[in-house]
């Protein structure tokens, strides 16, 4: 008798359509493209302010807009997702063993959030909103 | 009353005569305590003796009876009837070529698994007449969830990686790696780290996750990728930027 194995095919542009946990999958990968986003706004930003005062305020109406605002809201939305859907894995890349037994999984996840709020407040405490 | 019946949609593939695989429905008699291998086990018996299923344990103990059921990778022998609808699809484990039915190639996974060397590399300096090497509990809680792996094959079929890279190595036979490289008896790390931390190695790993959703015995093979990768990360750096380091 000879053998013959018969190989599927995997779709190499739907595969992700096939299962929900590898669509929350592309979510968390393609959701980083809004925070390449929001730099690319605030590099623009730098732009307007190095010509001068006129640019820049125009900037900051166009931020003001609607459509600004709109974008604003989508970008963090997406980052929201992109950095808790890190954070929740982070237990597994970096178990922490003590004695016999592994901390568990949500004291490392909450001090990753932890260390987001304090950097956060940092950050704004630098930036005089305080 | 007529009793309660379900529909299992088997794949079927003969070699012999088959272009490609075909669906094939067989009518089942529903049975609270049946699992998805009962059922298969019931066509075989009664229904149709040619088809081809591997199963050995009956319980999730051997890896033999891994298979897509309802596009989910499981055990058959632990896929109770009583939680799926009344028609179940069942399709030998994806990414995987089909010898026959329900029956896959697997000589794949064998190499990749001996590649990675899966058993205790003592020091060289250590002799042959030092058999008992005494191991803290500490020290065996370090790997031993890797230890849990029975080689199903599961974690493959829900690779979505293996599925588009072949050469990837894959889930179990790194996360099998990383139990040996985390034991303290051993010392092959250096050997299993060429073949590990290489391109077909983690870095094919994206972290898609589904290998550890998947697994019947929680071994989170997802977990031991991302910890190789780190290590291999600061492997790089210890080697490039403090040479005078030993890793």
């Amino acid at each position: 008798m000879s053998r013959k194995p018969y190989v599927r095919e995997v779709s190499k542009t739907r595969w992700f359509l096939r299962q929900p946990r590898y669509m929350r999958y592309m979510m968390r990968e393609v959701t980083c493209l809004s925070i390449g986003a929001y730099a690319l706004v605030l590099v623009l930003g730098i732009k307007r302010l190095s010509e001068g005062r006129a640019a820049y305020e125009g900037f900051l109406q166009a931020l003001a807009s609607p459509g600004g605002i709109l974008f604003h809201l989508v970008v963090l939305a997406f980052a929201l997702y992109h950095t808790a859907s890190w954070f929740n894995v982070t237990p597994k890349a970096m178990p922490v063993q003590i004695g016999e037994s592994f901390v568990s999984g949500g004291v490392i996840v909450g001090a990753h959030y932890g260390a987001w709020i304090v950097i956060s407040l940092a950050v704004l405490l630098l930036a005089g909103a305080f | 009353m007529s009793e309660r019946r379900v529909s299992l949609e088997v794949l079927r593939y003969d070699p012999e005569t088959d272009s490609e695989p075909r669906f094939q429905r067989y009518p089942v008699p529903y049975h609270e305590e049946w699992v998805v291998l009962d059922a298969l086990n019931y066509i075989k018996d009664h229904l149709d003796t040619t088809l081809s299923y591997r199963w050995s344990c009956h319980m999730a103990v051997c890896g033999s009876c891994g298979m897509m059921v309802n596009g989910e990778p499981v055990l058959a022998c632990k896929a109770f009837l009583r939680d799926y609808p009344d028609e179940i699809r069942v399709e030998p484990l994806l990414h995987f070529p089909i010898e026959r039915d329900l029956v896959t190639v697997i000589d794949d996974f064998m190499a990749k698994l001996a590649r990675v060397k899966p058993y205790l590399i003592p020091a060289r300096d250590e002799p042959a007449s030092a058999a008992e090497r005494r191991q803290t509990p500490a020290e065996l809680k370090r790997f031993k969830q890797y230890t849990l792996c029975i080689n199903c094959m599961l974690c493959y079929a829900a690779c979505p990686e293996y599925g588009l890279m072949p050469e990837f190595l894959g889930p179990a036979a790194i996360a099998l790696a990383h139990r040996y490289n985390r034991d303290s008896r051993d010392a092959g790390r250096d050997e299993r780290q060429e073949i590990i931390a290489a391109n077909e190695g983690v870095w094919d790993c994206s972290f898609v996750g589904a290998c550890s959703e998947v697994c019947p015995k929680h071994v989170d093979p997802a977990g031991a990728l991302q910890q190789v990768k780190i290590a291999s990360t600061v492997d790089w750096y210890k080697e490039h930027l403090m040479p005078w380091v030993k890793k």
